[in-house]
């Protein structure tokens, strides 16, 4: 059985249906994207998945139960959820946000000590730990956050079962910095997370996921391997859009080239 | 969540500080007034020695009173101050400029004029603070309705629902002045008047119990800040339970924000400057950032108190003034320089 199993899903907000009848699974140690045009349903689906949304149909699982009927500490020891938007006016230091991360835990200050520094050397912000949070540039915020998710679920032991839901992780990034964080993830999730986040960049998703999932208009149009999904007649079709698919010259994964 | 290393340095001298700075005040406001008393006769006095002269009973039984309501007013401010900005996620929220402070007199007003004159000295208190928690209750929850929504606080319209609300009280002020009684509407304005001259033991004691109880709260609710900071749905996904944590902090600030207007009048601006103040030494850690705001209110409003007793002696300025007058450009400053989070 998958770690998250998420089964005929549908979301309404005010009489209009933002999902309907979405399933997907993912499994411990799985990368999942989800792509799709703006306004697919992508982070509804995630918002749904995190408890923020309740669904009025379908169910969402995580580990067997109801994510809905987890209490709440135990839920943020198993689940993880990195939004789209933090804004953060006041002047916390780097290494302060992150550690609101270990808040649901009792694992101790110098556990806790820990665990922040490893999550933040694995984003590659440990250097900014002094520095103040409003002060950074917005890339080096996101990065700052993911690293809080990360430490937030960073052992296998302080949950059974751990699920990381990153709602467009790599938007605001340098190209070097969207590489390195999509190994970290890649990385995590070998220690047995399950990872589900929304991509725009599919060159990107098709060579870090191990699945892919294409969400429009609220429904699931496909879900599978990148190279079997990924194909240019469905991105022609879901993007409107005219685009090229060659394999990658080393990997021979998927690279989605525009006109 | 686990201090950084620059924050170690700056707390422990905050606090030292602030500490020989609120004993320095509270030594100075017993001492100075009409009948200077000199230091070694405080001591004397305190500890129940008799003195020559009035000074042992001016002690006890005016200036103490008087410098430990002070104190305890401030300090109870300023910690409102610190809970309703981290609970609007936003460093201008004051309660006098969000409308609590208003609606808490009309509040205050209400008890006087429905029940005033029938519970004696304790009774009235009571009721009066009664009246002022609960007025101050609609208030905030009012004004935190409005003005938050899915996508955080709106700082415009946060301040627009304090002018909104300020302006309901004063009319409804009005309103009971217009229809109460001769003896009732004698009472109000005296109410109204009365502002830490009106300090009594008693008020003095329900004062510090009110703090105390803030302070013990503090442990409660200072994790669950932090974490709010971030945001209402990244709390919740960190395990805090939003509702619940907003719900009491209204609760404790209606509270404080209530009894500190029953017993010593409008003061205004103090749970604005303080928290900011504290916040610049050490952070917004709500751990650490509660506690100095609490020493730093007491002896804000000690010295304001002091020098608006003694600067025109032996006329008393109310102390109200003083700190708007500390506060209101203060207010200014912040407005300009946060301009761009004004949405």
């Amino acid at each position: 059985m998958s770690l998250l199993e998420v089964t005929g899903v549908g979301v309404a907000l005010a009489g209009t249906s933002l999902l309907n009848n979405v399933s997907l699974n993912v499994g411990r140690g799985q990368v999942v994207s989800v792509i799709g045009p703006n306004g697919a349903g992508k982070t509804t689906l995630l918002r749904a998945i995190a408890n923020d949304l309740q669904p009025h149909c379908g169910m969402v699982e995580l580990a067997g139960q109801v994510v809905a009927s987890i209490e709440p500490r135990r839920r943020a020891r198993q689940m993880a959820v990195l939004t789209q938007h933090n804004a953060l006016d006041f002047s916390f230091t780097g290494f302060e946000v992150v550690s609101l991360a270990r808040g649901p835990h009792s694992t101790g200050a110098a556990m806790d000590r820990r665990i922040c520094r490893e999550a933040m050397e694995a984003m590659d912000v440990a250097h900014l730990s002094e520095r103040l949070y409003p002060t950074l540039s917005g890339g080096e915020q996101q990065r700052l956050q993911l690293a809080r998710v990360l430490a937030q679920i960073w052992r296998a032991e302080d949950a059974d079962g751990r699920l990381l839901l990153l709602d467009e992780p790599v938007t605001s990034l340098d190209i070097g910095h969207q590489h390195q964080l999509m190994r970290a993830i890649k990385t995590f999730a070998a220690t047995g997370v399950a990872v589900l986040m929304t991509v725009h960049d599919m060159t990107l998703a098709a060579h870090y996921s191990d699945t892919v999932v294409v969400l429009n208009y609220g429904r699931c149009l496909a879900s599978g391997r990148p190279e079997a999904v990924l194909t240019e007649s469905l991105i022609n079709d879901v993007f409107a859009t005219q685009v090229s698919i060659v394999p990658h010259p080393q990997t021979g994964k998927p690279v989605i080239v525009g006109c | 969540m686990t201090a950084s290393l620059r924050r170690l340095r700056p707390r422990v001298i905050t606090a030292a500080a602030l500490s020989l700075c609120l004993l320095a005040s509270l030594v100075t406001a017993i001492a100075l007034g009409a009948v200077p008393i000199a230091f070694g006769d405080i001591l004397a006095a305190l500890i129940g020695t008799p003195l020559d002269g009035f000074s042992g009973d001016i002690v006890r039984a005016i200036r103490l009173p008087r410098a430990l309501l002070a104190a305890g007013v401030g300090a109870v401010l300023a910690v409102c101050g610190a809970y309703l900005q981290g609970m609007f996620r936003n460093p201008l929220a004051d309660p006098s400029l969000i409308g609590v402070t208003a609606g808490a007199s009309v509040g205050a007003s209400a008890a006087i004029v429905l029940g005033g004159g029938v519970l004696g000295a304790v009774g009235d208190l009571s009721l009066v603070s009664l009246g002022a928690f609960a007025g101050g209750l609609v208030a905030v929850w009012l004004v935190y309705r409005v003005a938050t929504g899915i996508n955080g606080t709106s700082v415009a319209t946060m301040l627009l629902m304090g002018i909104a609300v300020t302006a309901l009280a004063a009319s409804l002020t009005g309103l009971m002045d217009y229809f109460a009684d001769n003896e009732s509407l004698r009472r109000m304005s005296l109410w109204r008047m009365g502002g830490l001259d009106g300090a009594t033991g008693a008020r003095a004691v329900v004062m510090l119990a009110v703090l105390a109880l803030l302070l013990i709260s503090m442990m409660r609710v200072s994790r669950g800040l932090n974490t709010l900071l971030l945001g209402e749905s990244q709390a919740r996904h960190l395990g805090v339970d939003v509702e619940r944590l907003k719900n009491l902090l209204i609760v404790l600030v209606a509270l404080g924000v209530g009894v500190s207007v029953a017993v010593a009048g409008s003061i205004g601006f103090v749970g604005l400057v303080v928290p900011h103040m504290i916040r610049l030494c050490v952070g917004p850690d709500h751990r650490a950032l509660v506690p100095l705001s609490a020493l730093g209110g007491a002896s804000l409003l000690l010295l304001a108190d002091t020098f608006a007793r003694t600067i025109m002696a032996p006329t008393e300025l109310p102390v109200g003034l003083v700190t708007a007058l500390i506060g209101a450009p203060f207010f200014v400053f912040l407005l300009a320089r946060h301009r761009e989070l004004i949405r």
